[in-house]
């Protein structure tokens, strides 16, 4: 059954959403999420992506020979990726210098290949334009918990702004690589929970 | 055979299009990547070493080619009440999250280290990292004469390592060590170059 363009948009907010229900795009996930800015820069950067290559993807999908596709994907896929690095370096720098290797990474990040393949190349422009849209904002979401999560324990600070006062002793190992493992688990526990309702 | 020619154009067309679109794209934005390089990686540390000069040291800058490096390097000039005074230039060393660039200001009238200041680093957050902010550290290499050799007590120098931080501290030493190396060697010519600027 055919879902409608809204059902196509609302799926990646919760039934889909990356990375906890697709369990793709982990990388990323864990290694920018130290704060909320990284988060919401790294999502955003990836859900301009998702949405140019699922565009492309399905606009090209009659053209691209099947037995070439994946080749052809990483190119549409790798030319938008280079585009927001550059756009990063020239207007927004700092954050650039933030996200380091992680936006050429993007290019490897297999959600982007994952909805490429999996669903604009066997669907019409439109669906695929919520797709995209849809599964970015539900990564932008995810990065936003996890990184606040740790911005907030990590260093007592949400956006740059102190929550707990200067008494606030930070919890460092939350800004680490393992503490991104246990928000990551302990985030996941919550929606399973709610989602058992 | 047709499908095998068809495969070819795609990815060929497919490759230039892309190829074409971000030249045209890099060409346009690199005046601005450079420009943004320079105000937000070496600025703030310039600025923090060149403080109270009165002119703007990353617009006065000059380059001289150093022997055995291929592209040339930056020399930035710090005017002090209308007498060009200070010079400062970037170097590098290796530390405990990798390459770490440091910014060193002399003064070419009396030739001392006027102060030192971080750019680039990928040290632990919270432990190496702090280089960026403690002061207390890089205060010691103020005043210490181009031809010293500064190194952490540890080693048998005269320089406190910043607590938990000795291998970021040694980095800090090393870029200084090169930093005052390159001085001595092309002192004749950045006195030559720092005296065209005036304020």
């Amino acid at each position: 059954m055919a879902k409608t363009i809204g059902q196509e948009f609302v799926k990646g907010l919760w039934e889909e959403i990356p990375p906890f229900r697709l369990v793709l795009g982990l990388c990323p996930t864990l290694a920018v999420t130290k704060s909320v800015e990284n988060g919401i820069g790294m999502g955003l950067a990836t859900t301009f992506v998702l949405v140019c290559a699922n565009l492309l993807v399905s606009i090209l999908s009659g053209i691209i020979p099947s037995k070439i596709r994946i080749a052809c994907f990483i190119i549409i896929i790798a030319t938008f990726v280079t585009v927001v690095e550059l756009m990063m370096q020239a207007y927004a720098y700092q954050l650039f210098q933030n996200l380091g290797i992680f936006i050429p990474l993007i290019v490897v990040n297999c959600i982007v290949l994952g909805r490429a393949e999996a669903f604009a190349s066997k669907n019409k422009v439109i669906p695929s334009f919520a797709d995209g849209l849809g599964i970015g904002v539900g990564f932008t979401l995810s990065l936003t918990a996890i990184s606040a999560v740790r911005e907030c324990l990590g260093n007592g600070t949400l956006l740059g702004y102190s929550v707990f006062g200067p008494a606030f002793e930070p919890f460092s190992f939350m800004v680490e690589a393992p503490g991104a493992f246990i928000c990551l688990g302990l985030l996941l526990c919550i929606m399973n929970i709610i989602g058992q309702k | 055979m047709r499908e095998m020619v068809k495969m070819v154009i795609v990815l060929t067309v497919l490759s230039s299009l892309s190829g074409g679109l971000l030249a045209a794209l890099k060409n346009n934005t690199q005046d601005r990547i450079d420009s943004q390089v320079l105000k937000f990686v070496k600025g703030p540390a310039i600025e923090k070493i060149l403080e109270g000069a009165t002119n703007d040291p990353v617009n006065d800058r000059f380059s001289l080619k150093v022997e055995g490096e291929e592209e040339e390097r930056n020399f930035f000039v710090g005017v002090y009440d209308g007498t060009p005074r200070a010079v400062a230039f970037e170097t590098r060393a290796s530390g405990y999250g990798g390459d770490m660039g440091v910014m060193v200001a002399f003064n070419v009238k009396t030739d001392k280290i006027m102060g030192v200041s971080v750019t680039t680093h990928n040290e632990t957050p919270g432990v190496g990292a702090t280089v960026e902010t403690n002061t207390d550290f890089k205060k010691q290499f103020a005043g210490l004469p181009a031809d010293a050799d500064p190194n952490v007590k540890k080693d048998g120098g005269s320089i406190n390592a910043m607590s938990g931080a000795t291998i970021t501290s040694r980095a800090v030493c090393k870029a200084v060590r090169r930093a005052t190396d390159l001085y001595q060697q092309l002192q004749s010519k950045i006195k030559d170059q720092v005296k065209t600027f005036t304020g």
